[in-house]
């Protein structure tokens, strides 16, 4: 064939983008066909595709979206845990003359990666996961606003992983850190498809994030049951309702840099350039009007699990509930005030820097309150010491922690020491493994037993806690040190071998780390062969305060049989106090939305175009965009997207639950 | 407080469906100011009637601003209470974070410009 | 779906519904709507941060004085303007269930869409035929971008448009189809607006400058 057809057929993608001279890759991806393969197989010769089609892909059920959310996130967590293995063994390694074993251009790739799947593809999953699945339940309704959407949704954040993924095996990912700064990122610096790659990730993943939020937002403020007022939410639920707001009013500005950027390397325009009066700092400026607000949509859902947390297990009401609640709303404005203080040494000069300062330390306030709030709340209660509470107290040390070197970086003089510089990675993961990872680990243990009908194994979860917390400790606290001493981000080789033990401490602390999460998977392999000892039947195993324990474990695909009534914040444990018997008669039929396959197919497309547009390949970019379009409009037409569960199967479910509790009793 | 939002879902229904608002005198009243809100920006700037660019600037920017509100209110029949007032809501918030990354970015980029690339200073210190 | 949430007659706390009715199709949608055109707003407000911050680098390129031609700019904002209002019309004859009327409505609002993409359309290609490309200078970038992000939304809506009015012709103005046509108002009243900035803030105060 004539190398303009093959050009036409193939775009820029040829046998030499496959990385067939770097062994570790070579390795990697026989390790991954041989598992993908076993998976495969496995399903095909137990017939599961089938049942995963109807009960899973196309379903709607925020419930099994939440929790296909949740196992992206974590089968995400497991790439970018490799990334930060290889990351801190090269760094360990690399003394006294040796290169390590990660060439440059892979190690390149290897931290920016590590950033954007941990960012993107780890705790977005496990976030947006926790909210689908807890929030409806949370406030009484039966699914989200839009259920077609939360489905659709879901498969982009997947698509946007699966070119992520992609990146590993055919071509290569960016190596111009997790942001992609400009000029670097420009076509001129990095002419391969790695920064393509990273744009075309993050726009396919960042349409389903932008989606989902404003499906929860509308959910929280249209599907409230009757009573639950603003302020008779429970705290999780307000978190999420702040963090949605902002990922509306956030994302859009990514999608807009990132759009601005693909222009700069598709058309040529001059925004980012340093030529015909393009700004490259504009970049820096735009992104991070994003970037800021994106720390708090990660934690602000965390700071309501440790609220629900926190108060179950204390037995307490929550402490100071109205400033709970407005300590979130500030933290939501404020997080859009701050956005200069990543790149105070960009040269803004005094002023601007001094007002980005001050913002950001009056941060720490509302933040500081919340950490009293839960301090009150545990103070004289009856503190169980379980495995969400654990993970609780961890975070609040941990998080207390980071927040203090937060504010000395907030100091804009001392942030002329240390940006860039090994302190500075101490303190963003203190805050966001200390906040966001141990708030999702908490939300797991908590609500694992709501989602499955059974509670998850307290000893490898133990186990996985003091891995977690010694070897986050170990890995992080030298990184601290050696920011101090002024190494900076990002480098491959040392050449003072006085700074190697703390390199090494490091690589252990990650070694631990990684004990942690083998033993959470352990944990839950445990768990569901010993699911008939940890069961629970009640459906509300910690003696908890909010409506989602009011109904079964797992809850019946229409959440309540009839929706419920609520008269006070902890609305389950007022229905408790006052003596709520479960009504047995008078079911009636429940309408619900049915399942679509149009989501995954929209996204696949979604992704087919973004490979093309990476690779260069028009013509697939080109069918899969029209053949979007028409699978789109094609959806429109169908006007019967719901129906009725009807009262007898509503009637044997609950019948079912009825014989479960007498059971129990 | 309790009886609250379920009277306020029940008349949520009324409000969304019909959006009341909109009637024929409504839509003229806007188109017709909305023509008038163009044409004197227009026509200012095509004449330079006025005295000074900065005072027309000024001036056609004030007739965007009101041309925007009067667009919000015939056209898009926004209203404190067209749903329970969630959509003002929205539309506040989203024009505050507009305020901020739109005067924010101005602000920042200007300082870095003058900082940052001082030519004629740089020219003279030679 | 009006109950009693306090405490019933016999003083016994009402703990759920015993007779609900489910919240009607579309409940949520014109809020998420107007939530999703604040994501949009957002989006334009950043490209206007782009030509507000870059919009004065010419590169020693034309300048908005050389380029931009008010006479046509008032055309085409007569255009949009115009297209609003029978938009209002096409909505006040669904609101009288008259279908005929309805379609034609939208019809010309559909061709005074067309009108403004056309006009916008030779614009463009007059500029590039001078040499004011969108590479040229970062000025010419972000005015391309932003004013051509906005042609991009009203083409959106023209494809919108039509298959709504397939979709009026084939199931008439059912309740899913008035709610679709007011969704679609929103988002082209809202194309009006946006418009407003980008009339006074790129093309009048750029002539201005």
């Amino acid at each position: 064939m004539s190398p303009d057809l093959l050009k036409l057929i193939f775009g820029r993608l040829g046998i030499d983008s496959l990385p067939l001279h770097e062994p570790i890759l070579v390795g990697t991806f026989v390790m991954v066909a041989l598992g993908g393969g076993a998976l495969f197989a496995g399903l095909t010769y137990f017939r599961l595709w089938g049942y995963l089609w109807r009960e899973w892909f196309t379903t709607v059920d925020h419930k099994r979206i939440g929790i296909m959310y949740m196992i992206l996130g974590i089968v995400m967590l497991l790439r970018g845990f490799v990334d930060a293995l290889m990351m801190r063994a090269q760094q360990a390694l690399a003394f006294g003359g040796s290169e390590g074993f990660l060439p440059a251009h892979h190690y390149d790739q290897v931290f920016t990666a590590h950033g954007v799947i941990m960012i993107f593809f780890v705790a977005m999953p496990l976030v947006t996961g926790l909210m689908n699945y807890v929030v409806p339940l949370q406030i009484g309704a039966r699914d989200v606003s839009f259920p077609f959407l939360n489905n659709f949704s879901f498969w982009m954040t997947v698509g946007g992983a699966v070119l992520v993924m992609a990146s590993l095996f055919i071509g290569e990912f960016a190596r111009t850190g997790w942001l992609a700064y400009p000029p670097l990122s420009n076509i001129g610096y990095s002419p391969d498809v790695g920064v393509d790659y990273y744009i075309w990730a993050l726009q396919v993943a960042g349409v389903g994030t932008t989606l989902s939020g404003i499906n929860l937002i509308c959910t929280i403020v249209k599907l409230r049951c009757p009573g639950m007022t603003m302020m008779k939410m429970p705290v999780f639920t307000w978190t999420a309702l702040c963090t949605n707001i902002l990922i509306v009013a956030s994302f859009p500005v990514l999608t807009v840099v990132l759009a601005l950027l693909s222009l700069d390397r598709y058309v040529g325009t001059n925004f980012f350039t340093n030529d015909f009066g393009g700004s490259p700092m504009m970049y820096v400026n735009l992104i991070w009007i994003w970037g800021h607000p994106e720390v708090y949509i990660l934690v602000l859902p965390a700071f309501g699990i440790f609220s629900e947390v926190t108060s179950t297990f204390s037995g307490k009401r929550l402490f100071g509930y109205t400033s709970m609640v407005y300590a979130t709303v500030v933290i939501t404005i404020l997080s859009y005030l701050v956005w200069l203080h990543h790149f105070f040494t960009m040269g803004s000069g005094a002023s601007v820097n001094s007002f980005f300062g001050i913002t950001t330390m009056i941060i720490s306030i509302p933040t500081g309150a919340k950490m009293f709030n839960w301090l009150f709340t545990m103070y004289r209660g009856r503190i169980r010491f379980e495995l969400p509470m654990l993970w609780t107290i961890a975070f609040m040390l941990t998080f207390v922690l980071g927040g203090m070197t937060g504010v000395l970086l907030a100091v804009p003089p001392a942030d002329f020491v240390l940006h860039n510089s090994l302190f500075l990675i101490a303190h963003f993961h203190n805050v966001i493994i200390g906040g966001v990872v141990f708030g999702a680990f908490a939300g797991i243990n908590y609500w694992f037993p709501k989602a499955f009908g059974f509670k998850l194994d307290p000893f490898w979860g133990k186990l996985s806690f003091w891995f977690w917390v010694t070897g986050f400790y170990m890995a992080f606290m030298p990184l601290y040190v050696l920011g101090l001493m002024g190494v900076t981000r990002r480098l491959r080789v040392f050449d003072d071998p006085s700074l190697q033990i703390w390199f090494v401490i490091a690589a252990i602390g990650a070694g631990l780390v990684f004990l942690g999460i083998l033993s959470m998977l352990m944990q839950f392999a445990v768990s569901f062969l010993k699911r008939e000892q940890l069961k629970d039947v009640t459906g509300d195993p910690w003696d908890a305060r909010t409506l989602e324990w009011a109904t079964s474990s797992p809850p019946p695909d229409y959440n309540f049989a009839f929706t419920p009534v609520v008269h006070d914040n902890d609305a389950w444990w007022d229905m408790k106090k006052r003596g709520y018997q479960r009504p047995l008669m008078g079911f009636k039929p429940i309408h619900m939305p049915s399942s679509t396959g149009t989501g995954i197919i929209l996204a696949g497309f979604a992704t087919a175009m973004g490979f093309g547009l990476i690779w260069y390949i028009w013509w697939l970019a080109a069918a899969s965009f029209i053949a979007m379009l028409v699978v789109g409009i094609g959806h429109t037409f169908n006007y019967h997207r719901d129906f009725d569960i009807p009262a007898d199967d509503v009637i044997r479910t609950e019948d079912a639950r009825t014989k479960l509790l007498a059971g129990a009793k | 407080m309790n009886t609250d939002t379920h009277a306020a879902h029940a008349d949520d229904h009324h409000h969304d469906d019909g959006h009341a608002q909109s009637t024929f005198s409504g839509y003229m009243l806007g188109f017709v100011l909305s023509v008038v809100l163009t044409a004197i920006p227009f026509w200012l700037v095509m004449s330079g009637t006025l005295p000074s660019r900065q005072i027309t600037a000024l001036v056609i920017m004030a007739f965007a601003v009101v041309q925007i509100v009067v667009h919000m209110i015939y056209f898009l029949h926004m209203s404190p209470k067209s749903e329970n007032g969630w959509s003002m809501m929205a539309l506040i918030f989203t024009i505050v974070m507009v305020v901020i990354a739109l005067s924010g970015s101005l602000w920042v980029m200007n300082h870095l410009n003058s900082n940052m690339m001082p030519i004629h200073e740089m020219t003279g210190m030679k | 779906m009006t109950v009693a949430v306090n405490p019933s007659q016999t003083g016994e706390p009402v703990f759920y519904l015993a007779d609900e009715h489910p919240h009607p199709e579309g409940y949520s949608t014109s809020l998420g709507f107007w939530i999703y055109l604040m994501s949009d707003c957002l989006i334009f407000a950043m490209l206007f941060a782009a030509f507000g911050v870059l919009g004065a680098n010419y590169a020693a390129g034309p300048a908005p004085k050389d380029l931009f031609d008010l006479n046509l700019v008032a055309v085409n904002t007569s255009m949009l303007l115009l297209s609003s209002i029978t938009y209002g019309f096409a909505m006040l004859t669904m609101q009288q269930n008259k279908i005929a009327q309805t379609q034609m409505w939208l019809a010309i609002t559909g061709l005074f869409g067309v009108a403004f993409i056309s006009i916008e359309l030779t614009e463009f290609a007059h500029m590039i035929h001078e040499g004011a490309t969108p590479q040229r200078s970062a000025f010419l970038s972000s005015f391309f971008t932003l004013v051509g992000t906005h042609g991009l939304h009203v083409s959106c809506g023209l494809i919108w448009l039509v298959t709504l009015m397939v979709q009026v012709w084939r199931f008439g103005l059912i309740e899913a189809n008035r709610r679709r046509l007011m969704c679609l108002s929103m988002f082209w009243h809202f194309l009006d607006v946006v418009w407003i900035g980008v009339f006074t803030f790129v093309y009048l105060l750029g002539v201005l400058r």
